[in-house]
């Protein structure tokens, strides 16, 4: 099969923090692949040089046949995003937010206005298309930010820790959706989780990342197979260890730590 | 031209959906207006020249443009910090568009905060020379109002946070107003002042909009439209330049 992202030799260093070391891999057209990794792995980081929202410190990429270096704007064609960290403009509405993210990907009217429809009815928001973001909480906040990263169609969609915070209905639920997208028209999923059953569950491969380094991959059951694991979860873990990644918190993860405590609640 | 006008209502929306900034940045420049103008209305009348308030609303619709303005611009620290500015930046749309289109926005918002000053400053005593000049008016609003948006989110694409706020407010706005002539006249001034004047680039908007205004001028109306012209596409392309230099 075709290689629709490839990676080689990718670093990414923050001052003396080496957070991406010599990443290289590639992921093939209408796969869907597991980036995973224990918290600072250094999956965001590298999503976001994929992403062109951050500048690698060396080494390159290639996304849809568009160089990352060279032709940014042919990668942004080509990919759409579910961030981490929140990205919606609080003082819009949940129906302008989607409209914005709609004319910018320059999703023709007629579609734009069925698509919007249909996906917020799908994350059950359509009732609520004319609140303000602000008024709006956590799960719903994130809910939204997946209809909109479905909006346009692209060749491929990044989803990092899409479904952070959500209940596991909802969970289910969105991953059909997205199971469903990438069969029907072959786009490539590129996504992190924290809940290993859900990418044993729907990824057709896993790149597990540690310390800023590739350190397996393969299919979820080849790497059960070489840790003798009975679980996703298992081989995640006698892969990387037990021991609990403390760092120096940066103000995003402090934000992010906040975050993920309110949405627990 | 849909991702501009998208971007430009965006800002509009935003805008008047806060009315605590439509009253707040509609306050400071009022209370120059009445306090200076009815302070130092009777010495500026002994000391031969005129009417104060006369001399006073231009610069004070100036200064309320450049306040918007330079806010406007600014917003975009807001965006990162609240995450929205990631949408932005992955959108497969020129960095020149969005430039334009949060520019332009800004500007609509500034210059919309403009006129407000301009229609108040007529219920304290003040009187264009010529309606027919109004048009002019808004154009050199206008510029002012691209000009220092422009500036403020060149600016703003360089700071993290808005720790570097406090330092645009004292170091950059501040003395852009105060040194522009928007409260003095510009004759007899001590010549290191007087040069400071001719490198502020909002000087040439007050000259510019005083003059259609009142028919009371300094530099001559091309060199203020053209001077402002040339320094606001160079802050355009300046500005578009570090945005598409901004990491998150
Ligand atoms: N802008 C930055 N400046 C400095 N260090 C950073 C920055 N962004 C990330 N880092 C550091 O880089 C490392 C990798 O962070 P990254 O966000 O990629 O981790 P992650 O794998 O996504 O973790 P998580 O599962 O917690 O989301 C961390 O140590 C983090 O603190
Ligand atoms: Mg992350």
């Amino acid at each position: 099969m075709e290689e629709i992202i490839n990676i080689s030799h990718l670093v990414k260093r923050f001052d003396k923090l080496v957070a991406v070391n010599d990443i290289s891999f590639s992921v093939k057209k209408g796969e869907i692949f597991a980036f995973l990794g224990p918290n600072g792995a250094g999956k965001s980081t590298t999503i976001k040089i994929l992403t062109t929202l951050l500048r690698p410190t060396s080494g390159s990429a290639i996304l849809n046949g568009s160089d990352l270096s060279s032709n940014a704007l042919g990668v942004r064609n080509s990919f759409g995003i579910v961030f981490q960290d929140p990205s919606l403009d609080d003082e819009l509405t949940a129906y302008e937010n989607m409209e914005f993210h709609g004319v910018l990907y320059r999703v023709p009217k007629e579609v734009r206005r069925a698509r919007i429809e249909e996906l917020m009815k799908f994350v059950e928001l359509w009732d609520r298309k004319d609140t303000l973001i602000k008024f709006f909480s956590g799960g719903m906040k994130r809910r939204l930010e997946i209809a909109r990263g479905l909006l346009h169609h692209p060749k491929i969609l990044f989803l990092d820790e899409p479904t952070v915070g959500l209940d596991p209905q909802t969970r289910n639920h969105i991953w059909s959706y997205i199971q469903d997208l990438n069969k029907k028209e072959g786009i490539t999923i590129f996504f992190t989780t924290h809940y290993m059953d859900e990418a044993e569950r729907v990824a057709h491969r896993v790149a597990i990342v540690d310390h800023g380094t590739i350190i397996e991959e393969g299919s979820p059951e080849e790497l059960k197979r070489k840790t003798n694991a009975a679980s996703l979860e298992d081989a995640f873990l006698s892969l990387t260890g037990h021991e609990i990644r403390s760092e120096e918190a940066t103000a995003a993860d402090y934000m992010r730590m906040h975050r993920r405590a309110w949405r627990g609640r | 031209m849909d991702t501009v006008y998208i971007l430009w209502l965006r800002q509009i929306k935003r805008y008047f959906r806060s009315r605590a900034r439509i009253v707040g940045s509609i306050g400071q420049p009022l209370l120059f207006l009445v306090a200076l103008g009815f302070g130092l209305g009777p010495v500026y009348q002994r000391a031969g020249g005129g009417s104060y308030i006369e001399f006073l609303a231009p610069g004070i619709v100036a200064m309320a443009i450049l306040f918007t303005a330079v806010f406007s611009g600014i917003e975009i620290i807001w965006d990162r910090q609240f995450g929205f500015l990631k949408e932005t930046l992955v959108a497969p749309v020129s960095r020149i568009q969005i430039m334009l289109g949060r520019t332009l926005g800004g500007a609509t918002v500034a210059m919309f905060q403009g006129i407000i000053i301009f229609i108040l400053s007529m219920f304290v005593g003040f009187r264009p020379v010529s309606f027919v000049l109004l048009p002019l008016a808004l154009v050199f609003m206008f510029l002012i109002a691209v000009l220092f948006t422009a500036l403020g989110t060149a600016i703003a694409s360089r700071l993290e946070d808005m720790q570097g706020f406090q330092l645009i407010m004292n170091f950059l706005v501040m003395p852009l107003f105060f040194l522009s002539g928007a409260l003095f006249p510009l004759e007899g001034l001590p010549s290191a002042i007087a040069t400071i004047v001719k490198i502020d680039p909002l000087a040439y908007g007050v000259d510019g909009l005083r003059h259609v205004l009142t028919g009371v001028a300094n530099f001559g109306l091309f060199a203020d439209f053209s001077i402002l012209l040339v320094i606001t596409a160079l802050l355009l392309l300046i500005g578009s330049y570090l945005f598409s230099k901004i990491q998150i």
